[in-house]
């Protein structure tokens, strides 16, 4: 089972000058079918968190008999600890864009819009310029499509898929209920294959190198490799590209100060791992997915103001649309609040657990799902801590 | 298309729906209810609330039944232990959000939550209570709808209703996480914004958050008052709807129980707008000829036509707010309330030697937005404040449950007189398309000096639940005075409902449409709907009060409001002539051009 050791890998940024074209000329030279028979047998899964194959959403929105379709970019990337996209926006734009331009031929799609979040709105001048000279470079390459760019403004909800949606229509950002999903009815209604920023250059990668030598790196379930926020109490902290399939304990003895007592893996929204859990736990679909934050903490931190500060933030940004999310996430930080104040006996602790649990349950979206996955890994593994 | 039929279980029992059928749907189909919050018969799906959620075999989340469209082979728990914790779960997070102080709420006994909470007999201390920690605002500044936020559980019904119903947007979502609510632009009192009090929202709110401004205690302190003499008019639906807030089922004519218990409750004199409903037709129907005879005969190009009806309010305030380019086109005419207000202080008061300052003028309406016409500025006719309180349906049917009387039991009893006559046409005008009817009944008539050449005066093509309808009336061998008149075919059209409204003008703006005379109610179905009727409100309801109208009408001596006794004897005793002097001074008015939001 454990048979990787972290590896470094040189793909997202690797920047030769001439990708872009014979990527592109090799795209246009295939069938649409056999590109996303390429993409599903990469074993792709999306890079954003979530991790539905690629391929299959490629698939999905094509077979859909609609003649307009559209290609969206997530680039609202808002999860706490998670920085790696603007890296990628920042110095390989091109690579961003021909992922797009690669979906938008497979599946039919005229139309392509990045959503970028608000925050990197410094970043709009540049990608402009460079996407101008892009849309007139895929047009003489014969390729019916147009690339325009969305500005969020400033919700973290927006990142998930349908509110973003509802967001680029002009609309109060607040997820959509589902079925349907966004590949029959998305964007406007229409078939949408909406894919995070580095998912999409990965779509660029694999076109270049191939399905098989992807396919070589990671795991069964975890193929390839994925960019990585690492921050926290760490003397390296930045943007790492790292093969699949890693321990925690791998990871954090590259990574840690030596004196690392969890990990929180995937955001906010994701798990935390405790020390005695590192050696086990696979970063991958295996173990821990992750949309690629990394966040570590030694053993000066309180766990209770982490997942205080956790959920201050979800009780801020969830849209406030369903129940479950909008006062659960409330009663979750006032409730530890209480117990930690001894207005609340720490047996309630327990209480909140299971509010948690239906909140994973019962909750619209993945926000208020996935709030569960913090608290409860946290007041498992931390409890003295929440308590006194 | 064909609709294909799915199968699926519900508590292991198969059922059989079409596609596109949600979960909740088919597990109505088998006599399981589901609690719902945020769902409501006449909205869009909204999935918010999450009371409804169930659980699927093989699925990892709980779906909303009343999102999540039926799938082949779907296996479906409404009651499964994991339900049951879930949903007792989001009922308490819901009280924990929600001002609970029940007994001293409006809506106690009527309140949705409130009867889920007691189903579920949920433990409401187990969260902690949010809504201690937060400061709300109630809003209470306008004449006609108190918003109260520390009620409010964000289903977003009203949201829905404001804005898909009736194209309006007066209330929006605002904020998110835990600052979001439902506000206005720019959190402005109801009363400062594009709000058209049709309440709508009132009728849909599942809590007490949005209720309509009560006056029943003024009410009482007037009935109770020996010194003051208190008449009371009663609009044409309130008795095609009073029924259902006593006991009764939808579509019980209660009109006879409801003068009873009036009388009961002390009212002095017990009148009907259906008298003052006659007589908009003879000034509105006057109006629409006058008109017609200035563009046609005279050639004058500043006639303003189409001409719209004037007698819904919420529809007055829509106008004002969202074409005022258009006002010229709207009747002048008051709406029957007013006209009954300007002449109960002036014309009943002579004839019956009242002292107008030891008057009070009472209205029962089925319409929130009454309340804010009557405290309009130009409502004063009579030197006083016209209509002292308006009453909703609901607020007398409370009045009628304060008195202690057994409402059922009442023997039926006639109006009082004068201002107490009223025809069939009159009565119509609680349906969408009834003042058309009621208006060509009399204006063929007054043309031709032959009855609508419809069987049994019924003009069934203005009728039924369609958003617009439309109609055309050819006029021929019409008597000498309206020779002009000749062989033009008159064209109508109905809308009900604002968005039906706003599609309708906006029809007219464009000039992709040509109409002469255009009826609008502001509430779905007309007055049946209006916002002060009965909770609940469904398409079926309505159509079930619609019939009551109808049979109503039906069973009237007098079908035609030129045929009204009362209406002949005001003229010739009082008013003179139908848009005379004495008629513009009491029964017309004018309106306001209002900002855009």
């Amino acid at each position: 089972m454990k048979d990787k050791k972290l590896t470094k890998v040189d793909l997202i940024f690797e920047n030769d000058g001439t990708c872009a074209t014979t990527v592109l000329d090799k795209v246009r030279a295939m069938a649409q079918d056999d590109v996303i028979m390429e993409m599903i047998d990469s074993g792709l899964k999306g890079r954003g968190g979530a991790g539905f194959p690629t391929g299959l959403k490629w698939k999905f929105t094509k077979a859909e008999n609609s003649f307009d379709k559209y290609i969206v970019c997530n680039a609202d990337e808002g999860e706490p600890g998670t920085f790696k996209d603007r890296e990628i926006l920042d110095t390989v734009p091109e690579k961003v864009f021909v992922g797009m331009t690669i979906a938008g031929y497979s599946v039919g799609a005229k139309i392509g819009y990045l959503y970028i979040r608000a925050e990197y709105n410094f970043l709009l001048k540049k990608l402009n310029q460079k996407l101008d000279a892009f849309n007139v470079k895929i047009k003489d390459k014969g390729f019916d499509f147009t690339i325009e760019i969305r500005s969020g403004a400033g919700a973290y909800i927006c990142g998930e898929e349908s509110a973003l949606f509802e967001s680029i229509e002009g609309k109060r950002g607040e997820p959509r209920n589902k079925p349907p999903y966004p590949t029959v009815a998305g964007l406007f209604g229409k078939p949408t294959a909406i894919n995070n920023v580095e998912t999409l250059v990965y779509a660029t990668m694999i076109m270049k190198y191939g399905a098989a030598s992807f396919k070589l790196m990671g795991t069964q379930d975890s193929r390839g490799s994925k960019v990585f926020s690492v921050s926290g109490d760490t003397p390296n902290a930045g943007i790492y590209e790292l093969e699949l399939g890693m321990t925690v304990e791998d990871f954090v003895n590259d990574f840690g100060d030596g004196d690392t007592k969890a990990v929180q893996v995937g955001g906010a929204s994701g798990i935390c791992v405790p020390r005695k859990k590192f050696a086990d736990m696979i970063i991958g679909y295996e173990g821990v997915p992750t949309g690629g934050s990394m966040m570590l903490f030694n053993s000066t931190r309180s766990m209770y103001n982490v997942l205080k500060d956790y959920l201050e933030f979800f009780a801020e940004e969830s849209c406030g649309q369903c129940t479950p999310c909008r006062i659960g996430c409330q009663q979750l930080l006032q409730g530890i609040e209480a117990v930690k104040r001894g207005e609340k006996h720490p047996s309630y602790l327990d209480s909140l657990k299971k509010l948690a649990e239906t909140m994973k349950l019962s909750a619209k979206c993945g926000l208020g799902q996935s709030v569960a996955n913090p608290f409860s890994s946290i007041v498992d593994n931390f409890r003295e801590e929440i308590i006194y | 298309m064909a609709k294909y039929e799915v199968n699926l279980k519900i508590n292991n029992i198969p059922v059989t729906v079409e596609e596109g059928s949600t979960i909740l749907d088919a597990a109505k189909k088998l006599n399981f209810r589901v609690p719902t919050l945020c769902q409501h018969p006449d909205l869009c799906v909204a999935g918010n609330c999450r009371v409804c959620v169930v659980e699927q075999k093989g699925a990892k989340a709980l779906p909303a039944a009343c999102a999540t469209p039926v799938s082949e082979g779907m296996e479906i728990f409404t009651n499964s232990q994991k339900v049951r914790t879930a949903r007792t779960h989001i009922i308490e997070l819901l009280l924990s959000e929600h001002n609970s102080e029940c007994t001293s709420c409006y809506k106690n006994g009527k309140c949705e939550l409130q009867a889920l909470a007691n189903e579920y007999r949920v433990n409401e201390n187990l969260f902690i209570k949010l809504v201690d920690k937060n400061t709300y605002t109630i809003d209470n500044f306008s004449p006609a709808i108190i918003k109260d936020d520390s009620k409010c559980i964000r289903c977003q019904r009203c949201v829905r209703t404001c804005a898909s119903m009736q194209f309006v947007s007066a209330l929006a979502v605002s904020h998110k996480g835990d600052k979001q609510k439902i506000s206005t632009f720019f959190d402005k009192s109801m009363n400062d914004v594009v709000c058209t009090n049709c309440g709508q929202c009132v009728n849909r709110c599942p809590t007490g958050a949005l209720v309509e401004k009560n006056y029943i205690d003024q009410v009482w302190d007037a009935v109770n008052n020996p010194k003051i003499h208190v008449v009371v008019q009663t609009a044409p639906s309130v008795r095609i709807g009073l029924g259902e807030d006593l006991g009764l089922e939808p579509g019980n004519r209660v009109t006879g129980k409801m003068v009873s218990a009036l009388k009961r409750i002390g009212f002095d004199s017990v009148l009907d707008t259906d008298f003052s409903a006659d007589l908009t037709i003879m000034e509105e129907g006057t109006e629409l000829l006058t008109r017609l005879k200035k563009a046609l005969v005279d050639k004058d190009e500043t006639v303003a036509l189409p001409m719209t009806t004037s007698c819904s309010p919420g529809w007055i305030k829509f106008i004002e707010h969202k074409y005022p380019s258009l006002l010229p086109n709207v009747s002048t005419c008051k709406s029957p309330q007013q006209m009954f207000g300007a002449l109960a202080k002036t014309f009943y008061a002579q004839k019956k030697g009242l002292k107008v300052e030891n008057m009070i003028s009472v209205s029962i309406m089925p319409c929130t937005a009454k309340k804010y016409e009557a405290d309009r500025p130009e409502m004063r006719s009579s030197g006083f404040k016209d209509v002292d309180y308006v009453l909703t349906t609901r607020e007398l049917a409370m009045m009628i449950r304060q008195a202690g009387i057994c409402f059922e039991d009442l023997p039926n009893e006639k109006y009082d007189s004068i201002m107490g006559e009223s025809s069939g046409a009159a009565v119509i005008f609680g349906a969408t398309g009834g003042v058309m009817e009621a208006a060509l009944r009399t204006a063929y008539e007054i043309v031709t000096g032959r009855e609508v050449p419809f069987a049994n005066l019924d003009i069934v093509p203005v009728r039924g639940f369609e958003g617009i309808k439309e109609a055309k009336v050819l006029i021929k061998d019409v008597l000498p005075e309206w020779g002009f008149l000749e062989g033009a075919e008159l064209s109508c059209a109905i809308a009900h409902g604002l968005a039906n409204a706003n599609k309708l003008m906006a029809a007219v703006v464009s000039g992709e449409v040509n109409y002469h005379f255009i009826e609008i109610m502001a509430c779905p179905g007309g007055c049946l709907g209006g916002g002060g009727q009965p909770i609940p409100t469904s398409p079926e309801i309505r159509a079930k009060r619609m019939e009551a109208i109808y049979e109503e009408d039906a069973n009237m001596a007098i079908r035609k409001s030129h045929e009204n006794p009362e209406i002949t004897a005001i003229y010739a005793e009082f008013l003179g002539k139908p848009n005379g002097h004495k008629s513009h001074e009491l029964l017309h008015t004018h309106y306001v051009k209002r900002k855009g939001y």
